[in-house]
């Protein structure tokens, strides 16, 4: 066991969690709801080249692997920042895996967002897709190929508006022309590791909002005075915190863990990825419950950012499904599919 | 980034499995269940023989320098196999202190004692009166000549029945603050006015209540200063953080599958989830312990990784026993007979140990306040 990051690791924590805290102020969070993008960041973040950061330098990205991105996704949760990096970043990994070197640099050079349709087209034709609200582009398993389909010219996605501030969309998947990437077994491979990687990092985001959601919460706690001392001094506001900063910690290797093993060990990875998605969920809208809590009536009034963190931490995860189910997932990675 | 255990604890992973398949055997299992002493004398002396009682002691107090890697291997091995464990652990802590307070003379003519499994050591700290807040303690040391004279009585004294040595927490000086007047002794068990009496709990494990009348020790056998014994009773408390029970975690998993799959249960939704949440429980458990292994082989500091370990882990082994034998269905009554009930047999022996585990070596509310304070930045909880 070797927790340590690399030097280079440790810089790129350190560059975005500057990057988030000095351009995604939760001013900038506030003025993007209730669509959750901003463009004028976006732009900012492209030019980091984080977009393209987990693809290989051949193809021009920046060559780093799944981890590096977790971390980013993480300091961006922590800001709650209005960007899809990880719908974007997956998407463009997954160009890259396919060789579709057309696509993956127009993506890349493109001013707009890329988005993946998490479920098969055939199955779900009008899913909400993750950051389609901003999407110039989605990737998406139909009748066993997986294809781009660009954002026809005027065409306007039908938006819902929700507690979250997610940009999800539905598009005419089902009859929009597309690109067709690959098709078969390669396609089918590819596309299921796109969203192993998008639970990955969405878990890392949140990760990210779960443990700056405990820690307004103890700044919270050492400020406020009731009866003559701060509310922190109290177990009924203390204990709840440390229960939620034990399982942001946890969820954090848990994350890391299944990272690592996609390479190192990949028998136990799919059962890890779905123990990471599963557990961060939860650990995150816990601590954002227990944040808010801890707020008292300020926590529930929308003055307060902790409301902004509560809003979304259920939201996250609810784009892929109910975390529950995903411990039903679990199961079946660990102990097969059930024969009923 | 590497999640695998190093290579050295790798390969002495297998050489622990292959001790432990040759030397704990059904017979000494057994004797524990119906015991509870958590102390066999023949698997620690085979222990001591290979040189694991102290294994990361220094070659020169009959250690082999293994690192906290290693350690962890061989701690989780006691778990997962459900052997008799208590009393090594207790031990080791008290090696482990007296390598940092002991005078020469203590290290001389006791390190080696308990290296070769000879010398067993019980902890009293806890007593009647002071529990959580163990710097209460109450038990009386009083200096006469180069002897002290010690009165009172412990609780849940674990092994003091089997155990050669106390490591007892007393109150030298009674006039000043708390923390002030407390004195550490090393008490042999076999003086006179010692007595252990039999404290049966809903583990199995036996633990004692142990009283101290006119017990006299030798002043050598005094740990640290006198009036100075919270400075040692920190050095202790210290050594103890980063336990956990994630290989109990992995052992109540093994054992409630087993029973779903001879029950023919493993297709219900409900007892798949109720497995998987264990498994995942468990998994979290052990990165947690193993990261506070990790810092601890680095010498990196640690804040709330300790506490956070044995908070969890607890909590987890709690909830998860609990659903697990919920699992059950009337067969968590079935005590004996029957295809299922050797395992059925295990989730229901988990669910009454487990809740030993947030009580002992301090509790969750212990745990959690000191992850507040330490971890978090919150004031201190506890007056006094
Ligand atoms: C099986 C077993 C083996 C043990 N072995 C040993 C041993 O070998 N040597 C030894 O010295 N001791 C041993 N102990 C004792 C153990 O360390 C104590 O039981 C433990 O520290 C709690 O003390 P207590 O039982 O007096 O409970 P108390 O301290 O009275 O606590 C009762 C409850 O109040 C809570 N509480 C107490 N103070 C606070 C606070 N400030 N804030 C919030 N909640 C609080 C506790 O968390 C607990 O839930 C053992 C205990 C058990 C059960």
């Amino acid at each position: 066991m070797d927790l340590a990051l690399s030097e280079e690791q440790e810089l790129i924590r350190e560059t975005f969690a500057g990057f988030f805290s000095n351009e995604s102020s939760l001013e900038l969070v506030r003025e993007c709801e209730p669509l959750g993008f901003s463009a004028d960041l976006w732009k900012k973040f492209a030019e980091t080249g984080a977009l393209g950061m987990g693809v290989p330098e051949s193809l021009g990205g920046g060559g780093t692997g799944l981890i590096e991105m977790a971390l980013v996704a993480e300091e961006c949760g922590r800001q709650l920042a209005p960007v899809p990096f990880v719908e974007s970043a997956v998407a463009a990994r997954l160009l890259a895996r396919l060789e579709a070197p057309d696509a993956l640099e127009a993506a890349l050079e493109d001013a707009a967002p890329l988005a993946l349709a998490l479920r098969l087209v055939d199955d779900s034709p009008g899913q909400r897709i993750p950051a389609g609200a901003v999407a110039g582009s989605v990737l998406a398993l139909r009748g066993g190929a997986l294809v781009r389909v660009s954002r026809p010219p005027g065409w306007e996605p039908d938006c819902p508006k929700n507690h979250g501030s997610a940009p999800i969309a539905s598009w005419p998947l089902a009859e929009a022309p597309g690109e067709v990437l690959a098709e078969g077994e390669r396609a089918r491979a590819e596309f299921d590791t796109a969203v192993e990687e998008w639970k990955l990092l969405t878990a890392a985001a949140l990760v990210g909002l779960g443990r700056e959601s405990v820690r307004l919460g103890a700044e919270y706690a050492k400020g406020r005075e009731q009866f003559g001392a701060p509310i922190g001094s109290y177990q009924g506001i203390a204990h709840p915190l440390a229960d939620c900063a034990t399982a942001v910690d946890g969820a954090q290797l848990l994350v890391w863990e299944a990272v690592w093993a996609r390479e190192d060990e990949p028998e136990r990875a799919p059962a890890l990825a779905s123990m990471a998605f599963a557990f961060a969920a939860e650990s995150a809208a816990r601590a954002a419950t227990v944040s808010l809590h801890t707020h008292g009536g300020y926590g529930f009034s929308l003055e307060y950012d902790v409301q902004l963190y509560f809003r979304r931490a259920r939201a996250w995860p609810l784009v892929w499904d109910d975390p529950r189910r995903e411990l039903q997932r679990l199961a079946d990675r660990l102990y097969g599919p059930s024969r009923s | 980034m590497d999640f695998r255990l190093t290579p050295e604890a790798q390969e002495f992973y297998d050489e622990v499995c292959a001790f432990f398949d040759e030397h704990l055997d059904a017979e000494t299992i057994a004797r524990e269940e119906r015991t509870g002493d958590g102390f066999d004398r023949a698997f620690h002396e085979a222990l001591a023989e290979r040189g694991w009682v102290a294994a990361d002691w220094p070659k020169k107090f009959g250690g082999q320098e293994r690192d906290a890697h290693e350690m962890y291997v061989l701690d989780q091995e006691f778990l997962r196999r459900g052997c008799p464990r208590n009393t090594s652990v207790t031990t080791g802590l008290v090696g482990n202190t007296l390598r940092v307070v002991g005078t020469e003379r203590q290290k001389r003519e006791l390190l080696p004692g308990i290296a070769s499994g000879r010398i067993v050591i019980s902890l009293g700290y806890s007593e009647p009166q002071a529990g959580s807040d163990v710097a209460a303690a109450q038990t009386r040391a009083r200096r006469e000549g180069d002897h002290w004279r010690i009165d009172g009585q412990k609780m849940f004294t674990t092994g003091a029945h089997l155990t050669d040595y106390i490591f007892l927490l007393a109150r030298s000086d009674a006039s000043g603050g708390k923390r002030d007047g407390l004195t550490m002794f090393l008490v042999p068990t076999d003086s006179e006015g010692f007595e252990a009496q039999a404290v049966p709990t809903l583990g199995g494990e036996r633990t004692n209540l142990s009283f101290y009348s006119g017990v006299r020790v030798p002043d050598w056998l005094r740990v640290g200063e006198v009036d100075g014994g919270w400075d040692v009773m920190k050095v202790a408390l210290s050594l103890e953080q980063g336990v956990g029970f994630s290989g109990s975690a992995e052992t109540l998993h093994r054992r409630a599958l087993e029973w779903a799959e001879r029950a023919g249960r493993l297709d219900d939704p409900l007892v798949r989830e109720r497995l998987a949440r264990t498994a995942l429980n468990a998994e979290v458990g052990k990165l947690l312990e193993q990261r506070a292994v990790w810092m601890t082989a680095e010498g990196r500091p640690m804040r709330a990784e300790g506490p956070m370990c044995k908070l969890f882990t607890s909590e987890a082994l709690i909830e998860d026993a609990g659903s697990l034998l919920d699992m059950l269905g009337p067969d968590a009554l079935e005590s004996g007979g029957g295809p299922t009930s050797p395992a059925a047999a295990a989730v229901e022996f988990f669910q009454r140990y487990a809740q030993g585990t947030a009580i002992y070596a301090g509790t969750s509310e212990i745990m959690r306040s000191l992850i507040a304070e330490q971890g978090l930045g919150l004031p201190r909880s506890r007056s006094g």
